[in-house]
């Protein structure tokens, strides 16, 4: 399976119509309707419909489709899964993941459903937010506990109280999480996702961050605003010297292809496994930041 | 019959009211004839006077044609004073000629319909009360909706003959001359009411504030003006604005900005010395934001704007990234108080802006217009007049005139609320398709088939969404679905000239 | 299926309709209110109608008011109404979704 970007998640409140309409047009690589933080307890089941209508009948483009579902013991658990797999939902996030057995509660769950509303078995993902110490010092296992398993997202408002701290702007509490979170994640050879950035005032500081997590090595950002897309993807740009880089490797494996040979040469030198993978990637992002046109050519914006 | 953008135009009103049915946005070089006007010869002396009642008793018969403008929009007090005076001393069978009608003006002028003082109406448009009422065949002959440039057109013709201008403005002194720029009620540049003052048989100004003889700079001068009327305020200044002068935080407006700004940036006419025109409302103003930093990152100047101008626009000028702004009416306060200390900021009538016949205006010299729409159909054809509803609730402008820019481009949303903006057939046509060329929607940018030059330059930008314009159509009907259409009856509550004084449209009164 | 209580499902803000479902006794009688009326009314009539059919709900009085929602909101408002005036919200009738 070829891996995805995943620069942006962007959260929609569940149970506002108007964002869960429009939420398809900011070409955010994930979105993330919300059941849970942002909808109150007495519209829990009025966002849950109304997710469920907006999934069967509204385009949303090439936009991963995220639901976070309500915690596991809450009494709006299993009726959240089971309406979101019966829309389809791409990949099912459970917050407050503290150990490997919630994920396969949650997955047990996902699996009846799947069951129920003749859903291909297995083709619900998941994913986890870890948002408490003991969360954190569990990823590695919560990372590895499934096969459905597509990402770990650091929620930091929750994680930080737990720290007996808060958020502050040089990041120095979050730094254990963020590379505990990371390091899980890659071994277990899934997804990434640093915390929102709620002050949408503050927009230096939004990109200090974003330039942080991205030289960390995370995948992406959960989002709060639509407008926090573009300075994401700025930040995740490839550099013109990197993506002609990647241009060159992309070629060499090319000739090498038609040469038949295994051996991939550059320059005279062989190519290693960890280039190839590095130049695929950058010329994803280039795409994807519209770096390059039509002829495959780097063009300057 | 069906006239060129094949809408039915009933013989009827084509052989009651005179007009020919639209063929074609080119102008060609006929030549025309301008109309004179009356004058009354005097010293001067006479000409300040206190009662407006006098005035209007001296000068106004039923059945003549009053004009006013519409500079201080919301703002506005002389129209509501002028016209309260004309009903309550039962004149009849009034034609109103203004340059435009705002939502300030709505009651009276129903009030006055109703009276019989106004039989028939011909403005840029009309909005919400009154639009209401006009559709529902309040008035018993049909509007004429002309552009900002065929007012001035027909002001010269004669098709619109003022018999007497009512003109509020900021400053005047005894002997008429006046400016937008100076007093209280400041509006800027006076551009619109410049034709009346120049072709009307009477001029009446009506100031609040009367200065030293002789006033300069005078954009209204004493060789026009019959009467100068001392009232206690003309305008409120902090209404004049239409209030979206900040920088829209809307995602949705942004990201269509943003695409307005990637298209310009991409198009052929971005170098030095290019002009553009941009409306207000918070997209257009984001534009005007992104295309500032492209202009810096380019190193490239504008030499004009031109149209209704904006504090965003004023910023462009003094920061030395435009070189002259053509100004014939300002959208803010801003924009309005800068006039005085700009000297590129520079009052332009309507004649000058965007008059077809004349010996070249503004408009035709423009490169780039960025423009917006209530809908707009598969083939290009813009409506910014009447709602999805039928009902009259907008202004043609200066649409139909800056559409000849080289690269018309309309920025707007696929869909505002359940209403598509992309349609298969608009409920009227302001604007031919012909003079449309690209279409920036939230989802995708669509160009006009004709121009295969633009599209050929777009597909060099993959930033650029290029889709066909009827892809954009399904989208839209996909999201809110295919609406019932509308009911009219028979009856024509209003004729949407071209600029060219063709009948480009029909607006039928809505079945109750 | 017989409404046991008023419920009341959605919101006034832009995009969005908000459903009031009260006891009737003759058939489902709709008061609506919409900005799209003559473009969209018959279509929102036909929707809350046809999902309260599918909850077995034959007699109500609904009051719509309308702020421009799509069919997909329309629907969901009027099932979350539905199951909160039949007292079922927690046992959501998956034939309905």
């Amino acid at each position: 399976m070829e891996e995805r970007l995943r620069r942006t998640m962007m959260f929609v409140p569940g149970n506002n119509a108007g964002m869960v309409k429009d939420a398809g047009i900011y070409g955010a690589d994930s979105i993330m309707f919300d059941l849970e933080d942002s909808v109150s307890m007495s519209e829990k089941d009025a966002a849950r419909m109304l997710v469920y209508e907006a999934l069967q009948t509204q385009d949303y483009g090439d936009s991963e489709l995220v639901v976070r579902v309500n915690g596991i013991d809450t009494p709006y658990f299993k009726n959240d899964v089971y309406a979101m797999v019966k829309a389809g939902i791409e990949v099912v996030r459970l917050p407050k993941v503290e150990s490997a057995q919630m994920m396969l509660d949650l997955v047990k769950v996902v699996e009846e459903a799947e069951k129920k509303f003749d859903r291909k078995p297995g083709s619900t993902h998941v994913m986890a937010a870890i948002e408490s110490a003991k969360g954190v010092l569990n990823a590695p296992e919560i990372a590895a506990s499934t096969d459905r398993m597509i990402g770990l997202a650091l929620s930091a408002e929750d994680y930080t109280t737990d720290m007996k701290t808060h958020r502050y702007p040089d990041g120095a509490e979050l730094e254990f999480a963020r590379n505990m979170i990371l390091h899980a994640a890659r071994a277990a050879g899934i997804a990434a996702f640093d915390t929102v950035f709620t002050n949408m005032n503050d927009i230096e500081g939004f990109q200090r961050e974003t330039e942080h997590i991205h030289e960390l090595g995370f995948d992406g950002k959960s989002l709060v605003n639509p407008r926090q897309i573009d300075w994401v993807n700025k930040v995740y740009e490839p550099t013109k010297k990197e993506i002609e880089n990647a241009l060159d490797v992309e070629a060499a494996i090319e000739e090498a292809h038609q040469k038949g040979s295994g051996v991939i040469s550059m320059n005279g030198q062989m190519v290693d496994r960890p280039v190839v993978l590095r130049a695929q990637r950058v010329i994803r992002l280039a795409k994807a930041s519209n770096l390059i046109n039509e002829e495959g050519e780097y063009i300057e914006k | 019959m069906k006239n060129n953008v094949g809408r039915e135009i009933s013989d009827e009103i084509l052989n009651s009211t005179n007009h020919k049915p639209f063929e074609t946005t080119e102008i060609g070089h006929p030549t025309v004839h301008y109309t004179g006007h009356n004058v009354r010869v005097t010293k001067g002396d006479d000409k300040l006077v206190d009662s407006l009642d006098q005035v209007i008793k001296d000068n106004l018969k039923d059945g003549m044609t009053i004009s006013f403008h519409h500079h201080f929009r919301n703002g506005d007090y002389v129209f509501n004073m002028v016209m309260d005076k004309i009903i309550k001393m039962g004149y009849k069978d009034l034609t109103l000629a203004p340059s435009s009608l705002t939502g300030v003006m709505n009651d009276k002028v129903i009030e006055a319909i109703k009276a019989g003082t106004i039989t028939n109406i011909t403005s840029s448009g009309m909005r919400g009360s009154l639009g209401e009422a006009v559709s529902h065949g309040l008035l018993k002959n049909p509007v004429i909706f002309r552009s900002h440039g065929n007012r001035a057109r027909s002001i010269e013709n004669g098709n619109i003959k003022i018999d007497v201008a009512f003109l509020g403005v900021p400053n005047s002194d005894r002997m008429g001359n006046a400016n937008g720029m100076n007093g209280e009620s400041a509006l800027g540049s006076l551009g619109y009411a410049l034709v009346d003052a120049q072709y009307a048989n009477k001029v009446v100004l009506l100031t609040d504030t009367i200065v030293d003889y002789p006033n300069t700079p005078a954009s209204i001068k004493q060789t026009q003006v019959d009467y100068v009327v001392k009232v206690d305020k003309v305008g409120d200044p902090d209404r004049i604005g239409s209030g979206a002068t900040r920088f829209t935080k809307d995602p949705k407006e942004l990201k269509i900005a943003k695409m307005v700004n990637d298209v310009i940036v991409n198009s052929p006419y971005f170098k030095n010395n290019f002009s553009f025109q941009t409306g207000t409302g918070g997209a257009s103003l984001a534009v005007t934001r992104f295309l500032r930093q492209s202009m810096l990152d380019n190193d490239i100047k504008a030499s004009f704007t031109c149209g209704g101008t904006t504090s965003p626009i004023v910023k462009l000028l003094e920061e030395g990234l435009v070189k002259k702004v053509m100004d014939v009416q300002d959208f803010d306060k801003g924009a309005a108080s800068s006039m005085k200390s700009n000297p590129g900021q520079t009052e332009i009538d309507g004649s000058w802006y965007a008059d077809p016949d004349n010996k070249g205006a503004m408009v035709d010299q423009l490169d780039i217009a960025i423009l917006s729409a209530l809908e707009i159909d598969t083939d290009f054809n813009v409506n910014v007049l009447t709602g999805s509803n039928g009902v009259i609730r907008g202004a043609v402008g200066g649409h139909q005139d800056a559409g000849t820019a080289k690269m018309t481009i309309i920025s707007a949303p696929l869909t505002r609320g359940r209403i598509a903006t992309v349609v298969p057939a608009v409920n009227s046509i302001t604007t031919p398709g012909s003079s449309i060329d690209v279409l920036v929607t939230e989802v995708g940018v669509a160009v006009n088939p004709a121009r295969k030059d633009l599209i050929e330059a777009f597909k060099k930008a993959p930033s650029i969404p290029l889709v066909s314009i009827e892809e954009l159509q399904k989208r839209a009907e996909g999201i809110v679905g295919k609406p019932k259409p509308i009911e009219y009856t028979d009856r024509t509550v209003a004729l949407v000239e071209y600029r060219d004084g063709t009948l480009i449209d029909e607006v039928k009164q809505i079945k109750d | 299926m017989d409404i046991k209580k008023t419920a009341l499902a959605g919101t006034l803000e832009s995009s969005d309709i908000q459903i009031t479902l009260s006891k009737g006794d003759n058939g489902v009688n709709i008061d609506l209110d919409s900005s799209v009326e003559e473009l969209y009314g018959d279509q929102i009539r036909k929707v809350i109608t046809d999902t309260l059919a599918a909850y077995g709900i034959k007699n109500a009085n609904v009051k719509a008011v309308d702020k421009g929602a799509l069919d997909c909101v329309v629907k969901a408002r009027t099932m979350a109404a539905a199951q909160r005036a039949l007292e079922t919200t927690d046992q959501p009738d998956w034939e309905v979704f």
